[in-house]
Order: C-alpha cells, then structure tokens, then sequence
C-alpha cells in the first residue's frame, strides 16, 4: 500500500513538474534532426532558417542540426519515427513528397500519421531541364518527340519515389506518353550532370539547382511543375499553362516536425514561434542569396497539405 | 595569369591567420579516424556565416586540402586511414613505421602530398575550361569500365595470393549490396536495423583496419608487455627531400594519376590513392618491395590523393555541378553568401574565385611544413606503451564511428566487421581489397544499372557499353591490367602455403 502511494505521489510530482517544465520549455538547447548529409539542400536550408532561433523574440534557445543520412532519408525517419525523444528538444526536417512516398511504397517504420508538423518554411518546385544546345524549346516539342518515339525519350532525376520520380509520373499521366526515367544515384546534381554532358535528352530537376545551371549557361528551363510560376523564373511558364494537368503533388516542401506524443503545449509554443522565426529578414536575405524558395506556411496549412498529398500519391503510385 | 593579381589577398592578417588555422585544424582533423575530409568541410561551414564569402573559402579550403594529408598521419603510425584516400598509404606506411622509420614515413608522405598538391591546383588554375570538358565525358559506360579497372587491380593488392585478394574483394563487393539499393530502392541483406542505411564507407574502414590491431595488441599486451613499443628514428629532412625527387617515377604517376581520377565526377579521391599505388607497383623494377615499407609506395599513394583535390572542383566552379561529396559541401558554403559556381563566379567575383584557389596553393605549402613538423613529434606518439594505445585507438575507432552519421548502428558495424576481419586477417586475407569492393561495388552497379536503362531506350546493351572511343580505351586498360596480373602470377607464383600466409601476418603485426 506504502508502495503505491509514494507511486501515486511520484506520479503526481512527475506531472507536475512536467507542466511546469512545458511551461518554461525551451530550457536547454534543442537539437533537429536533418535525415539528409551535411552540405545538401535540407541541410543548408535547416541550418538557415534555425539561425535565429536563439534570439528573444524566437525560442530563446539555439537549434543544433544533427545529420542521420542514409537510403533517401529512410535511415532518419525511421530513428526519428521510433528513437527520437517526444519531449520537444527533438525536432526533425521533412521532405515532401519523400517520406510519403516512402511510406506508401512500404517497408519503413514511419507514415504522416507518426508525425505533428510544426510549419513549413520551403518549397522548390522540380522543373523540367534540357541542355543548353538542345532542339527542344517548350514542353510541346518534348512530348511530340516522345510521341514519335514512345519510350525512348531518356531523362534523369534524383531517384525513385522522390519529388522528381513524382513529377515524371505525372507528365507521363498527363501528356499520355511512354517516357524512359532515369533515375541517377548521386541525387540531383548527378541528374543534372547527366543532362549537361548529353547522357539523357532532358530531365527533372530542382528549381534552385536549374536556376543556377541556367545562369551558368549550362541548360533551358522548359516547364514549373507547380501551379503558379516563380519567381525565380518569371519567364518560364508551368505545366498547367502548356495544356498539362498537373498540379503542385510534386513540389518539394521542407518544414520542421516532432514525433507523435510531444505534448500539445509544446507543439502550441513551437507552432506559433517557428513560423514567425522563418520570417526573420536576415533568413529570408540569406535564403534568397543562396537561391532558395521560401515559402512559409502554418501547422495548420501543413496538416491540411501532408493528407492532400498522401491522397494523391496513392493514387499515382497505385499502379506501380 | 588572372591569380597572380589576388595573390596578395591571401597574405592579409585576417585571411593567412583563417588559413594557418584551417590547415592546422584540418591536418588535427584528417589525422583523426572517422573524420573525413567531408566532414572536416562540413564541420566547419556554420564558422564560415559570420565570415566574408573570399574569408570563409579560404578556411574551407585549407582545411580540405589539409585533411586529405593528415589522414597518412593516423594510417602510417596506427594503421587507420584518416579517409578512404589514405587506404593505400597504411600498405608500405604502416609498415615503415614498424621498422622504426615512422619519421622518415611521414616526411615523404608530406612532401609527395605537397608536390601533388600544388600540381593539382596548378591544373584548376591554368586549364580548367579543358579539364571541365573531360569531366563531362565520362557517362555511365565510363565509369563501369573505371570500377572494372579497380575490380582488377583488387586481386594484386596486398595479400597473400591473387585468390585470397579476389576473395576478400568479393566480400567487400557483398558488404556493398546491405542496405537500400541506390537506384530501385529494393531492401537487400537487411537483417538487422543498424543496416537499413547499408554499409557506410567510414565505420567500416576503421572496423577493418583499427580492431584487428586493438585485438592483436590487447593479446600481445599481457604476455610482452613493453615489447611492443615502435621506436623512431629521427630522419633529416634534407635526405625526405632528396628521396622524394629521386623517386621520380612513383611521384609522377601518383601526381597524374590522382589528377586524372579526382576529375571524374562520382569516382573521386577515394581510389585515387590505391589506383596509383597499383601502377606505381606495376610498373616499378623493384615492385617486389611494395608492401614491405618501400618508399615509393607512400610515395605514389599521397601524391595521388592530394593531386586530387585540385581537379575535383572542376566540376564545381566551372559547371556547378559538385563532383564529390566535399565539393557539395563547399557549394553549400559558396550558396550561403549568394554565390554561384559557374561562370558567374570568375566573371562576377574574381577576387573570391582566385582567392580561394590561391589560398589552397598556400595551403598545400604551409601543410607540407606543418605536417613536417608533425613528423618530428611522431616519435612520442609512438612511445605509448602498447596497451594504452590500444585503448586509445579504441577509444577513436568509437568516436570516429559514430560522429560520421551520429548512429550507435554504424558502431555495431565498425566492430562487427573489425572482429571478422581479426579472423580472416589469421588466413591471409587482408582489408585493403575488401574496401575496394566496398568503394567499387556501388559505383559498378549503379552505372550499369543507369547504363542499361538508357541503353535499352535508345539503342542496345551491347552498343552502349562496347562502343566509343572512351569505352575501348578503358576496355583495353582492363584487359591489359588483367593480362599483365596473369603473367606476374604465372611468372613467379607467390606464396600460397599455409606457413607462408603466417609468416606474413606474423610480420604485418
């Protein structure tokens, strides 16, 4: 009997102490966990748009990047799925469409459901690349010449069930073509490689990478997979805009998120703080400098768009 | 003769205070096992934030050129390559080491880096719109011919017989197959969760090189205790300097060799070292000697890696495209001042360009000197009593280990592989061509499979991979290697006994 009431009393104390400790949260450093390596895209951008974190009007703490890469992200999302403390000093980066993908096409540890988004702080949508020098000059010329020559149209992207992969599934839906992906093992810029040196007729690529080829002079830029154009690239239209039924299920969306079971004052706190963090002028000015698209959006909208997205994907992965 | 005009820059305080101190740093990391020179660069890019884009590339690039040759450190003195680049170095280095010539180990691998340093940055400087040419020829077919060309020199690298090389190679090629399969995503040989990211590079050439050294010196360390101690002679520069330009021919091929090979994109300064050490062998009158601590060995290994370093930023500032993992790194580094490699960066900010590229002309010097320096302290590290450094190396193989993906799972890996290597090294085998085929197997497999694909939608298998002027010329270097392998194993057949595979690790230990 003793022995449960001091448990019943532990109990007590514990919960206690850990409404007070939501309350003061954060105390300690607080560390988010990017599932792609040191010097990629995510990486960059997380590190960019945590910058601030420290500062008064932000968390008032520092966020430590912490990189678990492996097998397209897989590796950190199943740590971060099953490991990761629910406590809110582990945050984590996701990549949409990836992880949905990935979990539609199976054998990982982790679905939407096993995360709470924060916000949102990016989305880079995949664009359609062909070489400097090639006859290609719309989307029209490319699907005509797929048209001729069912099947045999190459073009490179950074993988299987990435925003790329997504984005060729699409075009092939949509322009009712057999096209020939490919899908390069060195991410996007060796698929971006690949267009350059003539491997492939064209490929999907990111909007920030192919903004840069395209100042290089390296490549054309012939299609936006989103559905309003950039403003990176003004003058290149989207698909939609060349008579093409596609929408944004592609675009890659980047944000922060914590594992099912944080406490819901801890995700309050984070969801009103995080997004306000990512409008800060100075990670705004350094994410524009670096030709990263910015676009912030709330944990509300994020919830809404990750069970939009899972829709779609299944239904365009279904009948792979 | 645009860089002459930035040289300048590169002496005022604040640029050479950042540039000592990213290659010092550097060489302090690179001698670190687990540490490689991508993480090094990784490791310091939040610093580079506060700094003026021309500031933080020279701390980025001093510290990538210079970790690339503090990884001999470690591989010559304790046996664990720094990085994959060092691999080769642990083969004649380690051993010169056991003989007391540690010193005279670390000056040529310092001055041979130097030469094939400044060589591979003079390349980046006076003829990268050619070399960015070149870059772009190697396709998918290329560069399965190029991991064929490796897969080839695997059966005559350090062990004691062709078959026992073949062998381990292949497991190495197997070890490669874990985890997700870079192209289709299939799940293969998962059977145990610190898998699911397959086998990284890193941890497990620490496992196979570190532990079976830790097990050997724990076993020695009760019965001979102060038996083991390596004793270093010190060793006048003047002479490291002599030697190195006497070894004309092993510093030559490592120089080009490791030039040629940084530039193709994907392949990288991980080979870079043991290709060269493998045509420095062949094509050495003394090459029985290779193996046994033979200078030309270190020699051809550290020219090659640091020749490297130059021409895998080809890609980078002239196409923007990162040729190597490190190079992505250094792009992260340029995007965050609003840079972009490519011609916007020579036209628009040639004072950052030029800098940066002078900086790891400078770097390569003042890392040379260093690391000579370094050389003379090598002979304390090597007086730690045996069972203290095998706690020490311990202790680092953990830590290098886990920092690489910050996952306890490559640990189980690093020691896993590191036990059965302990008992693979008991028949002979050895490590060095198990992590060929660790390196070779996914680049192989993945430009075959991307080869196939595009073939099969253009034309055939058969034309895509049989064709073209680059595919013959690598086909017939393939051929030829593994002709001139026959002809050596037939000309003296090597040791095959069981007695004589124990003899030679008896020595290797």
């Amino acid at each position: 009997m003793k022995q449960i009431l001091a448990a019943a009393a532990m109990a007590t104390f514990a919960l206690a102490g850990a409404g007070l400790a939501e309350e003061a949260y954060p105390e300690r450093p607080i560390m988010m966990m990017v599932s792609y390596g040191a010097g990629g895209a995510t990486d960059f951008q997380a590190r960019i748009v945590t910058m601030t974190a420290g500062n008064e009007d932000a968390l008032g703490m520092p966020i430590a990047i912490i990189n678990k890469p492996g097998a397209g992200g897989r590796v950190g999302w199943n740590w971060f799925a099953t490991q990761a403390e629910a406590d809110g000093y582990t945050l984590g980066a996701y990549n949409i469409p990836h992880f949905i993908a990935q979990s539609i096409e199976g054998g990982v540890q982790y679905g939407a459901a096993s995360f709470e988004p924060i916000a949102n702080w990016g989305a880079d949508p995949a664009v359609f690349v062909v070489a400097a020098d090639s006859p290609f000059n719309s989307m029209a010329d490319v699907v005509d010449h797929a048209k001729a020559n069912p099947g045999k149209l190459t073009f490179s992207g950074a993988g299987l069930f990435v925003g790329h992969h997504i984005a060729a599934l699409q075009l092939e839906k949509a322009a009712g073509v057999k096209l020939a992906y490919i899908p390069n093992n060195k991410g996007g810029a060796g698929a971006m490689k690949a267009v350059i040196a003539g491997e492939v007729l064209g490929g999907v690529n990111n909007l920030s990478d192919a903004f840069r080829a395209r100042e290089a002079g390296n490549v054309k830029i012939l299609g936006v997979f989103d559905l309003e154009r950039s403003d990176f690239l003004p003058d290149v239209p989207t698909l939609k805009e060349q008579g093409f039924e596609i929408d944004n299920a592609s675009v890659n969306f980047r944000g922060v998120m914590v594992p099912k079971g944080t406490p819901q004052p801890i995700i309050d706190k984070l969801a009103e703080v995080v997004p306000s963090m990512f409008e800060n002028a100075r990670v705004q000015g350094k994410m524009k400098a670096g030709g990263s698209p910015m676009h912030v959006m709330t944990r509300a909208e994020v919830l809404d768009m990750w069970a939009a997205r899972e829709k779609t994907l299944k239904d365009l992965l279904a009948g792979l | 003769m645009e860089f002459l005009a930035y040289f300048g820059d590169v002496f005022a305080p604040v640029n050479f205070g950042l540039l000592l101190i990213g290659t010092i740093g550097g060489l302090i990391l690179g001698a670190t096992p687990g540490l490689s020179p991508t993480m090094a660069v990784a490791l310091l890019i939040p610093f580079t934030f506060r700094l003026e884009p021309a500031q933080g590339l020279i701390l980025l690039g001093a510290a990538y050129t210079s970790t690339v040759a503090g990884g001999a450190v470690s591989a010559i003195l304790l046996k664990i390559p720094g990085a994959p680049a060092n691999i080769a170095t642990t083969l004649d280095g380690h051993t010169m080491a056991q003989k007391g010539e540690g010193a005279r180990a670390l000056q040529l691998s310092f001055l041979a880096s130097a030469v094939g340093g400044v060589f591979g940055v003079l390349l980046l400087i006076f003829l990268t719109p050619v070399l960015a040419q070149w870059a772009l020829a190697f396709g998918p077919s290329h560069l399965f011919w190029l991991a064929i060309l490796g897969v080839t020199v695997i059966g005559s690298l350090d062990s004691s017989s062709v078959v026992k090389g073949l062998l381990s190679g292949c497991i190495g090629l197997w070890l490669a197959t874990i985890g997700f399969d870079d192209i289709m995503g299939a799940q293969r040989f998962i059977f145990h969760s610190s898998l699911s990211g397959g086998i990284n590079v890193i941890p497990a050439l620490i496992g196979l090189f570190a532990i079976p050294q830790v097990i050997s010196m724990f076993a020695k360390g009760r019965r001979r205790l102060d038996a083991e101690v390596l004793s270093v002679a010190r060793h006048p520069i003047g002479a490291a300097v002599r030697e190195v330009f006497g070894r004309l021919r092993a510093l030559s091929i490592g120089t080009i060799t490791g030039s040629i090979i940084g530039l193709i994109p994907g392949v990288g300064g991980q080979i870079a070292g043991l290709v060269a050490y493998d045509q420095a062998k062949k094509l050495s009158p003394e090459r029985a000697k290779f193996g046994t601590g033979h200078s030309e060995g270190v020699i051809a290994a550290e020219s090659a890696n640091n020749a490297m370093v130059g021409p895998s930023l080809v890609p980078l500032l002239t196409l923007s495209i990162p040729g190597s993992p490190t190079a992505a790194v250094l792009l992260g580094g340029l995007l965050i001042h609003g840079i972009f490699p490519g011609s916007d960066l020579f036209d628009n900010y040639p004072d950052v360009a030029w800098t940066f590229i002078n900086a790891m002309l400078v770097g390569q010097i003042l890392m040379c000197l260093f690391g000579l320096y370094v050389a003379g302290l090598a002979a304390k590290v090597a007086q730690v009593p045996n069972n203290v450094m095998a706690a020490v190396v311990l202790g680092l193989a953990v830590f290098g280990s886990y920092s690489v993906q910050n996952s306890m799972g490559d640990v189980n890996v690093m020691m896993a592989l590191g036990t059965g290597m302990y008992f693979l090294e008991r028949f002979g085998f050895s490590a060095a061509p198990l992590v060929l085929g660790l390196i070779l197997g996914p680049i192989a497999e993945a430009n075959f499979i991307q080869g196939s694909m595009i073939a099969n939608a253009t034309s055939s298998v058969g034309a895509y991979f049989f064709t073209g002027g680059l595919n013959l010329v690598l086909i017939g270097i393939v051929i030829a290697s593994i002709a001139y392998s026959v002809w050596m194993e037939l000309r003296s057949r090597r040791v095959v006994t069981k007695d004589d595979a124990v003899a030679k690790a008896e020595a290797a230990l």
